[in-house]
């Protein structure tokens, strides 16, 4: 209004076009500049890595696909020069890498125990209650469809489609049960920790008395036996090394002594030597009859393992938690079991539940180690599968690694995101 | 203590004592572990007995009668089983204090470029840190190995890098230096001047700490580290010659050699233990505030000094327990070597030494003991590093 | 306290006192095996043609056959065996602790294995020997050419010692590069890693099917030692050691008579004496052994003969292809002999 009135010509009256922001500012080019030439060492070392990635596309690309073998009768095919990856020789041992041995009309009783186990876990590691319909979609097929998938697979499905399918719809209402039914955790917890590892035997094993045809250790083997090794190793671990950090943090001295040393020298001995010991001197320390079974030797020595790696971190836990809780627990007269029961352990639990989570990839991880005193697990089923003179060839037992390395890539990376969903969850109700 | 208040006392049973219970708890454990724990000898020693395992350490002094293809001492297949087990020790040393070295430096650059601007290069350390604490080592190393053998040239082929240097699928070649007799000297002087630039160093500090004067730090010790040896090397007329290797039959004979499974081992080791050290360091440098990194940019600080002075400093607090743990970790895992053919402790050791002798418990006790010494003794320096850190923050 | 105490030590001393008394027991193997109701067979946990697991998990292979051949003469039913899969490390303390009955995972009979070990070995069902093998190219015709060369081995057996022997007394260098695994071995020496590679002879044609250019190498002549591979039992039991050496022998009796998987029907009708009294026809030769009478025919209705095992695992009508050799029968210019049953 002001300019109005006087008669300035050079005062602008409308407003002037907008130009769009300079290149070296916005859009792509300045994107770049700044997320990816953003320095000289930064900028080379990005167009070097990128170089790299297209330097090597197109050889794997051909090894994995275009020149792979994707199914024959044996190894010949695979043999011939200039081929790629072998397939057909997954393909064909698909079902030995994942039961070893076990018979093959038995399957299912692996199938359902993984799944069971499975189900039980995954209530147990996802935060209580609280789920979307999304979560609860997810825990209620996802779980079941996903370790559906990474055992019995369709292959088995085809073959022996009723038994199969009630395997699955058995995880799928199991599922449905723990979310609908709105089981406490502390329930589910005695299910997995009590319940479950003496029926899963049961029903592994096989007995007489359950109509169940016997199914000795020495048939089981793959990915099934690897698994089964990690988990023993947390079952037991969990309250074996809530123990020994409770001893570890004691008043009694005697406590704390034997505490720390078993930490200690578990924990400052590679797990390879743990193993040994596990495979050689135990039978030597216990007498003849009750010599372990050849599979139960390296479980002690995983579980022994881990017990020692737990008890480090649910002790990190327990000196999370506040004194004050400590106080008033005891104020309300709790006697020292109880207070731990109820109040500390179950907070100091929580908290470390991504660590657990890490624990449990560095076991599942560490139990290829476990082929070294002859237990028949994935990696070694590998190796064996590749021994076969059916299938030798040079590219067969590569095809064999990568397929490994593929599966636990696929499997850690899974359990490492939940942990890292639960570390911020936590931390989330932490703030203040 | 008064009758009247020994009257207000209640009366409780001495089992609910604390202490008492402490006492019994304490006791239950002694009598458990220690029944354990002799049951486990009373069985060991009849087994053994009964199977024919030797209990004693005869063994030791035996001569071995196989050979071991890298070993840091005099060793032979007529040397002796103790001198097998010196062999595998060093071995296991050469590589974890290698690995432990390049690992740190490794991890520390990763975990920064972590955290980096650069789209391209955050995002390529998290692939690697993710594909690489996501797989089995072992399969790592198998892997390595391979990839460390494949584009190699057989030993006629070599790849010749210069002054005796030959590149080949049985490893590098090395020319071997022979030291004259002057070479003592040298060496003398090499520790003088680590020893005089550690003290400028010190000087320096306390120099700046009272004036505010920034001494070249840097520049003197590289004089004082290189250029001293250096100029007692030509002055002493250079005691030092190189036997260099010779393409004799199948392979080089003389020089010495870096075997392509010392290289691929410390290669795997480094690889995948930098990958949790990245996380460690990431994860340390985000515990320091953000407004310490804020101040630092608006003092003037350029954004490699605010790590070097401001954020690194505080962030090693958090970085140095878990680093330790991982110092162990690569330590540990180098027993992984058996796999690639290695000649570390648990190879020649635990491996061929126990099955030729079938002394299992023996064996594995020691490999055990010498781990846990060595777990120890890291942890114990570490710890002493970690007191001295933690002292900043007064 | 006291009460705790007084328990504990007296669990001790009877947990001491049982100890040596339980591991005396083990001396009546067969009857202990007939009890069980099957046969623990100790087996190599993957070795082609030996002792190897298939796409269903089935155990194949000459040594896995010499158990069934067992089972077969106990049981009339050779899948009555739990194969349990074990390393070089830990095979003779399986069966010194009586965990196996048997041991048949090709391990080299020696003098200190039987005298310090307290094994016996029951038979030779392959004779073998450590060779070499090399590239075609290098142009070698003799071991004794191998000074200075890389050699990939696998470590802690009988293998590695041998090679140092060897090149120990022929005053040649060389470099052992052991590995744990045997297919980390082949690989090492496939990508160039080492000049030669070592172990049994009969591996070695397993091993060259793994490599990439198979016709690209050879097995040199040389045989640098004896490897009689065979199934092991512990002493002190001579009842089991003669099954168990009886099993073995009556399949090369079998083949040595003729009589085969396919015809052994045909012949429990042959006029021989020889065929009837194996077969049992004529006479009980199995009563001695604690076997029925028709245990020879069992084992050869279930596994076949000698010749019949070496041809399906190893030999022509398997992908390893190896020769008869040593192992041909004695009357066709091997060594395989069996005393006569009669």
């Amino acid at each position: 209004m002001d300019g109005q009135g006087t008669d300035l010509l050079y005062l602008r009256r409308e407003e002037a076009p907008r130009l769009s922001a300079p290149i070296s500012v916005a859009g792509p080019l300045a994107w770049l500049r700044a997320h990816i030439f953003s320095g000289w060492i930064s900028g080379t070392l990005a167009l070097l890595f990128l170089a790299l990635i297209v330097w090597m596309t197109p050889e794997l690309v051909r090894f994995f696909l275009l020149d792979a073998v994707w199914s024959a009768p044996d190894g010949a095919a695979c043999r011939v020069q200039g081929t790629g990856a072998c397939w057909a020789f997954i393909e064909r041992k698909l079902d030995f890498f994942r039961y070893g041995s076990y018979p093959e009309a038995e399957h299912w009783r692996v199938d359902l125990c993984l799944l069971t186990g499975a189900v039980l876990a995954a209530r147990l590691l996802w935060p209580a209650g609280n789920k979307g319909a999304l979560g609860r979609l997810a825990f209620i097929l996802g779980v079941p469809l996903f370790m559906f998938a990474l055992t019995p697979g369709l292959g088995a499905v085809l073959r022996e489609p009723a038994r199969e399918l009630a395997v699955l719809a058995f995880g799928i209402g199991l599922a449905c049960v723990l979310e609908f039914g709105k089981a406490r955790t502390s329930l589910v917890a005695l299910g997995f920790f009590a319940v479950y590892p003496p029926l899963a035997v049961l029903l592994l094993q096989g007995s007489t008395l359950a109509g169940l045809p016997r199914v000795d250790t020495n048939l089981w083997g793959g990915i099934f036996v690897s698994l089964m090794v990690a988990t023993v190793g947390i079952v037991v671990s969990l309250p074996a090394g809530a123990l020994l950090a409770l001893g570890r943090r004691s008043r009694l001295p005697a406590v704390r002594f034997f505490s720390i040393i078993f930490i200690e020298f578990v924990r400052g001995v590679p797990f390879i030597t743990v193993l040994f010991m596990a495979n050689t001197m135990l039978p030597l320390f216990v007498p003849d009859y009750l010599t372990p079974d050849r599979l139960l030797r390296p479980i002690i020595g995983v579980a022994l393992f881990a017990s020692a790696y737990m008890a480090e971190e649910i002790r990190g836990g327990l000196q999370a938690i506040p004194k004050s809780q400590y106080e008033g627990a005891m104020a309300l007269g709790l006697s020292y079991w109880q207070m731990m029961r109820l109040i500390i352990l179950p907070q100091a639990l929580t908290l470390v539940i991504p660590n657990i989570v890490n624990i449990f990839i560095g076991l599942f991880k560490d139990t290829t180690l476990v082929a070294v005193v002859g237990v028949f697990d994935f990696l070694r089923t590998i190796d064996a599968a590749s021994a076969d003179p059916v299938w030798a060839g040079p590219n067969i037992p590569k095809t064999g690694y990568v397929f490994a390395a593929v599966f636990y890539f696929v499997f850690c990376f899974g359990m490492a995101r939940y942990s890292l969903m639960m570390e911020r969850r936590l931390s989330a109700g932490r703030r203040h | 203590m008064s009758d009247a208040q020994a009257h207000l006392q209640p009366r409780v049973s001495p089992l609910n004592n604390p202490a008492v219970r402490g006492y019994i708890y304490q006791g239950v454990l002694i009598l458990i572990v220690g029944f354990l724990g002799w049951e486990a000898i009373v069985n060991a020693s009849t087994n053994m007995r009964v199977r024919g395992i030797p209990t004693d350490f005869a063994f030791w002094d035996r001569v071995a009668s196989f050979d071991i293809n890298q070993s840091l001492i005099e060793y032979t297949a007529a040397s002796t089983y103790g001198r097998a087990f010196w062999v595998g020790l060093w071995n296991t040393l050469l590589v974890s204090a290698l690995g432990v070295v390049l690992t740190t430096f490794l991890g520390f650059f990763i975990g920064v470029a972590r955290l980096s601007q650069n789209f391209v290069v955050a995002k390529l350390a998290m692939i690697y840190v993710e594909v690489l604490r996501n797989t089995p080592l072992l399969l790592q190393l198998l892997f390595w190995y391979n990839a460390v053998l494949k584009p190699l040239p057989n030993p006629r082929d070599s790849i010749s890098l210069g002054a005796g240097i030959y590149l080949n699928n049985r490893g590098l070649v090395l020319p071997e230096p022979q030291f004259a007799p002057g070479a003592g000297f040298v060496l003398a002087a090499a520790v003088a001047g680590v020893l005089l630039a550690l003290g400028f160093r010190f000087f320096a500090r306390r120099r700046q700490a009272q004036t505010g004067q920034i001494l070249p730090v840097g520049w003197v010790s590289l004089g004082l580290v290189v250029g001293l040896p250096a100029l007692v090397f030509v002055l002493a007329g250079a005691p030092l010659s190189f036997n260099v290797a010779l393409l004799r039959g199948f392979n080089f004979s003389g020089g010495v050699r870096v075997l392509p499974e010392f290289v691929a081992l410390l290669l795997g080791l480094v690889l995948y233990t930098a990958a949790f050290i990245a996380e460690i360091v990431r994860a340390g440098i985000l515990s320091v505030q953000h407004g310490q990194t804020e101040a630092a940019l608006a003092l003037g600080l350029t954004r490699a000094q605010t790590l070097k002075l401001v954020t690194m400093p505080q962030a090693m607090r958090v970085i140095i327990p878990p680093l330790t743990n991982q110092y162990l970790n690569l330590t540990k895992n180098s027993s992984l070597a058996v796999f690639i053919g290695y000649p570390d402790l648990v190879q020649v050791f635990a491996g061929t030494v126990l099955n030729q002798t079938g002394a299992a418990v023996q064996v594995i006790a020691i490999t055990m003991a010498v781990y846990l010494v060595i777990s120890l003794v890291t942890a114990l320096i570490m710890n002493i590093y970690n007191r001295r850190k933690a002292l900043v923050e007064r | 306290m006291k009460a705790f105490a007084a328990t504990f030590l007296a669990a001790v001393t009877i947990g001491a006192l049982l100890a040596p008394a339980q591991a005396q027991t083990g001396s009546k193997t067969l009857e202990l095996v007939k009890q069980k109701g099957f046969l623990t067979c100790g087996s190599n946990t993957g070795l082609a043609g030996f002792g190897l697991p298939d796409d269903k998990g089935n155990w194949t292979g000459v040594d896995v056959d010499l158990c069934r051949g067992v089972a077969a003469a106990i049981f009339g039913d050779p899948t009555k065996v739990k194969f349990i899969p074990l390393t070089a490390k830990d095979r003779f303390t399986a069966l010194q602790s009586g965990e196996i009955d048997m041991l048949s995972r090709n391990g080299t009979w020696t003098q200190s294995r039987e005298a310090e070990l307290g094994l016996l070995w029951a038979g030779v069902n392959y004779f073998d020997g450590q060779g070499f093998m090399i590239r075609k190219k290098l142009n070698l015709a003799s071991a004794l050419e191998l000074s200075g060369a890389s050699i990939c081995v696998q470590q802690g057996t009988t293998t590695e010692l041998n090679m140092a022997d060897f090149f120990r007394t022929k005053g040649m260098k060389y470099e052992a590069v052991a590995f744990a695994d045997i297919n980390e071995a082949v690989k090492a020496y496939d990508s160039g890693r080492c000049d030669a590679y070592t172990t049994d002879a009969s591996g070695l044609y397993g091993s060259r099917l793994k490599l990439v250019n198979p016709d690209e190498h050879v097995v040199l002549p040389e045989i640098i030692s004896k490897e009689p591979l065979g199934p092991a039992v512990r002493q002190g039991d001579d009842q089991w050691f003669n099954v168990v050496r009886w099993t073995h022998y009556a399949m090369i009796n079998a083949e040595e008579l003729g009589v085969t998987k396919s015809n052994v029907d045909e012949q429990l009708k042959s006029p021989n004496p020889e065929v009837r009294r194996l077969l049992g026809g004529e006479g009980d030769f199995g009563k001695g052994l604690g076997l029925p009478k028709d245990w020879a025919y069992r084992i050869v209705k279930a596994v076949g003969n000698y010749g019949e095992v070496f041809n399906r695992n190893v030999g022509e009508g398997s992908p390893l292809k190896i020769k008869r050799g040593l192992n041909a029968l004695w009357s066709q210019g091997g060594i395989q002999y069996a005393p006569p049953v009669r």
